[in-house]
């Protein structure tokens, strides 16, 4: 009891002192809103990252470590060190399962027509085979999204990832017109399930919560690469599609299967490019061609 | 041109000359509360609409993810052009000495001021984070083009209100000495304040002279810097329609284009309400006429640049785009921003008719609504067209179509415009009067000397 009091006494303090220096005030507001209240013997509700609502019991809840919103936003600016992110999506395994952009919409908190990763039906030629396309953000190493930003709303970080600080974007959308991925999409109403989010601090390495008047776009779940798992889209898909890595260890691993492979053989072997090279943006995706289109295609083919 | 007059001569001349240009602040019949009632209240209504988007988010209007600039860039991009024009003849054609402008100079201002201010607010207005405007200020990124027409823009906002008010010093000295007791005292008081002492004595307007000097040679490349930052918004990105080297110059020729033909607009309006045939004459339309002419075959030249040397090669992407303009969804207004905003004038202004006064306001209205429709042109086409499909989104998402609160908020910026042009000449003569009065062989003695002796 002693102990506890001292504690709250202590951090009372440090509230004090925080909130009194004037700059990280919303930072301590922000952090205190994470806080649960509860009656004994109470279940609570809670919405967990991949998006699902569970309950809890209140005696089983133990304080998770949130970083604040600026320590948070200063890491999510430096991404983590020594490492060079990579994605290779092979086309040939593609079935449209499309279970990649329901575990990203869940996770980012999207609404049903903001895609992060989105599957495409393209069809390359007239005399040749359509072949569905899944197309995250590209990650380039000369992004014309970052240059264009006014406020360093959205930059490149060392190990790879273009990111956006939702809390710092002015929704001027130049960025929208630079990117020729069409990889971005804008909070144009108030984001999917905004109500619940209230008083979420902010993560900025998974974009959530989603602000209205923002921009939003695949992260390669930042997030969860910072806890050593594999992008939400990459471990969601069931048929081997994607391959995620870090080129500086010259190592992918498949996302179905758990298998890991060298990255420049699986791009020499298998013929790997990028998406519009010739505009010179250097992605860090990479394609496998659809070679092998045995599967039946089902649906019309919109190319416009 | 200028010849000298007997001292009882000019002194007539000039009575008359500074009663007529008045005029306009002593108008106030039902007409003229009409007309500013009728654009307080859109005013009203616009910022209504925009309280609704900003509660509301951006989702209220046409835009979304793929085409994700609408009307209101068009919108701004069109003012940022209108305002051009401040500098084409307030500062370079005074510099050229071509004295026909002289009596427009303060027109172009009005136009200039208005139309730049307006841009300003319409760049705000289409944010989607209207309230973290301070961030370009506080974060601001040197390397994005949104930094360096935020700097131009404030820049040639400041420079063009100098360019105003310098010139009108002496005139409200004029009126400060001449209308006390003939107009309601808070006006009489704002023209005193305003005045800071000018007496007309020599070393004063020897400093008026050269630092007006200074801000017309300051302005030129400001002003060419709007609209080229401006263009840079567009040619900084690699989308097919845009990604040209050409849109610098080919912006600023299309912005003197619009200008003329807003000026044009003014000075009719100003003609007419304010008795002024004597000043606005035949020879000043005429001479915009032909000015007119020659603006809009610079900028048909660069058209022809712009669309015949890509639409020759057709390569992929670009001839996606160009097909849609040519005789595609958009080639409607493709087509009547051509031969509407070009063609019709360049021919028929070559007649002397067309550039009698009435003629030549109807073709430069026709022009000035052409060349909002270019801006259009230029925003919305480009976007629909990105180079990956278009799919998993609904319908919408891929055809652009403005709606209601858009188009309220779009004509808010031009009710707004109105009102600033309209206060302007209300407040302050149409003309700068010392200077007219000068050209017509009056002198500065004579002008002040009350108040010499």
């Amino acid at each position: 009891m002693n102990k506890t009091n001292s504690r709250r006494n202590f951090l009372r303090m440090a509230g004090l002192t925080v909130t009194s220096s004037g700059i990280a005030a919303s930072t301590a507001f922000l952090s205190s809103c994470n806080r649960i209240e509860a009656v004994d013997g109470e279940k609570i509700k809670l919405l967990t990252s991949s998006g699902e609502l569970v309950e809890v019991d209140r005696t089983s809840l133990t304080p998770a470590e949130i970083p604040s919103l600026t320590e948070n936003q200063k890491r999510g600016r430096s991404g983590l060190p020594g490492r060079k992110w990579v994605m290779v999506i092979d086309l040939a395994r593609c079935r449209n399962a499309r279970k990649c952009m329901e575990a990203c919409q869940a996770h980012h908190q999207l609404r049903p027509e903001q895609h992060h990763m989105n599957v495409l039906q393209m069809k390359d030629a007239e005399n040749t085979a359509p072949y569905y396309m899944p197309k995250p953000c590209m990650h380039c190493d000369n992004p014309p999204c970052t240059k264009v930003c006014p406020v360093n709303a959205t930059f490149k970080r060392e190990d790879g990832i273009v990111l956006i600080d939702n809390e710092r974007c002015i929704g001027c959308r130049f960025c929208i017109a630079a990117c020729p991925y069409s990889a971005r999409v804008f909070n144009w109403l108030e984001p999917r399930d905004s109500d619940k989010y209230v008083g979420v601090t902010y993560n900025i390495e998974a974009n959530v919560p989603q602000k209205k008047g923002t921009i939003s776009k695949c992260l390669f779940s930042a997030d969860r690469l910072r806890d050593g798992k594999l992008p939400s889209c990459v471990s969601a898909c069931p048929n081997s599609v994607y391959w995620f890595g870090d080129q500086n260890e010259d190592a992918v691993t498949n996302g179905t299967t758990g298998e890991t492979v060298s990255f420049s053989n699986l791009i020499r072997d298998n013929a790997g490019y990028t998406l519009l090279e010739e505009l010179g943006t250097k992605p860090r995706v990479y394609y496998l061609p659809p070679k092998g289109r045995a599967f039946p295609y089902q649906g019309d083919v919109h190319t416009s | 041109m200028i010849q000298k007059k007997s001292p009882e001569e000019a002194r007539k001349s000039f009575d008359l000359i500074f009663h007529d240009l008045t005029r306009s602040l002593r108008v106030k019949d039902e007409l003229s509360r009409f007309w500013l009632f009728i654009l307080i209240m859109f005013c009203i209504v616009g910022v209504w609409a925009w309280g609704y988007q900003i509660k509301e988010g951006l989702g209220i209007t046409g835009m979304r993810d793929y085409v994700s600039w609408g009307m209101y860039i068009s919108n701004f991009v069109f003012f940022v052009a209108v305002s051009l024009i401040g500098l084409l003849i307030s500062s370079i054609m005074h510099l050229l000495k071509i004295h026909w402008a002289q009596p427009i100079s303060r027109v172009a201002e009005q136009v200039a001021i208005a139309a730049v201010g307006l841009a300003g607010l319409i760049i705000v207005m289409d944010m989607g984070r209207p309230d973290r405007f301070l961030n370009v200020f506080l974060h601001g990124r040197f390397a994005s083009p949104i930094i360096w027409d935020v700097t131009v823009i404030t820049t040639y906002l400041f420079i063009s209100l100098l360019l105003f008010y310098l010139p009108l010093i002496p005139d409200l000295a004029l009126m400060r000495d001449r209308l006390k007791g003939k107009i309601p005292e808070i006006q009489y008081k704002i023209y005193k304040i305003l005045a800071i002492g000018y007496r007309g004595n020599a070393q004063q307007f020897k400093i008026i002279y050269h630092s007006l000097r200074t801000l017309m040679l300051l302005i030129i490349p400001v002003g060419l810097a709007i609209h080229t930052v401006t263009s840079w918004l567009f040619a900084a990105t690699l989308r097919p329609g845009w990604d040209t080297t050409i849109f610098g110059p080919y912006f600023v020729a299309g912005a003197f284009v619009a200008g003329t033909a807003a000026v044009i607009q003014v000075m009719y309006v100003y003609r007419v309400r304010y008795k002024l045939k004597n000043y606005f004459n035949d020879e000043v339309f005429d001479r915009m006429g032909k000015t007119l002419v020659f603006v809009c075959l610079v900028y048909l030249y660069f058209n022809i640049n712009e669309f015949l040397v890509p639409g020759y090669k057709m390569k992929t992407a670009e001839g996606i785009h160009l097909t849609e303009l040519f005789i595609g969804k958009s080639a409607p207004i493709f087509w009547f921003t051509q031969i509407g905003g070009l063609v019709l004038p360049i021919l028929l202004l070559l007649v002397r008719y067309f550039r009698k006064p009435f003629p030549l306001t109807v073709i430069a209205l026709v022009t000035l609504v052409a060349s909002w429709f270019k801006r259009y042109i230029i925003v919305v086409p480009t976007l629909e067209h990105p180079f990956l499909p278009i799919q998993n989104v609904p319908e919408h998402f891929a055809h652009y179509s403005p709606t209601n609160p858009e188009i309220t908020i779009t004509l808010f910026a031009f009710f707004a415009a109105l009102l600033i042009v309209t206060a302007l000449a209300k407040l302050f003569p149409v003309i700068t009067i010392w200077e007219y009065a000068e050209h017509h062989g009056v002198d500065k003695k004579i002008m002040f000397n009350e108040y010499e002796n």
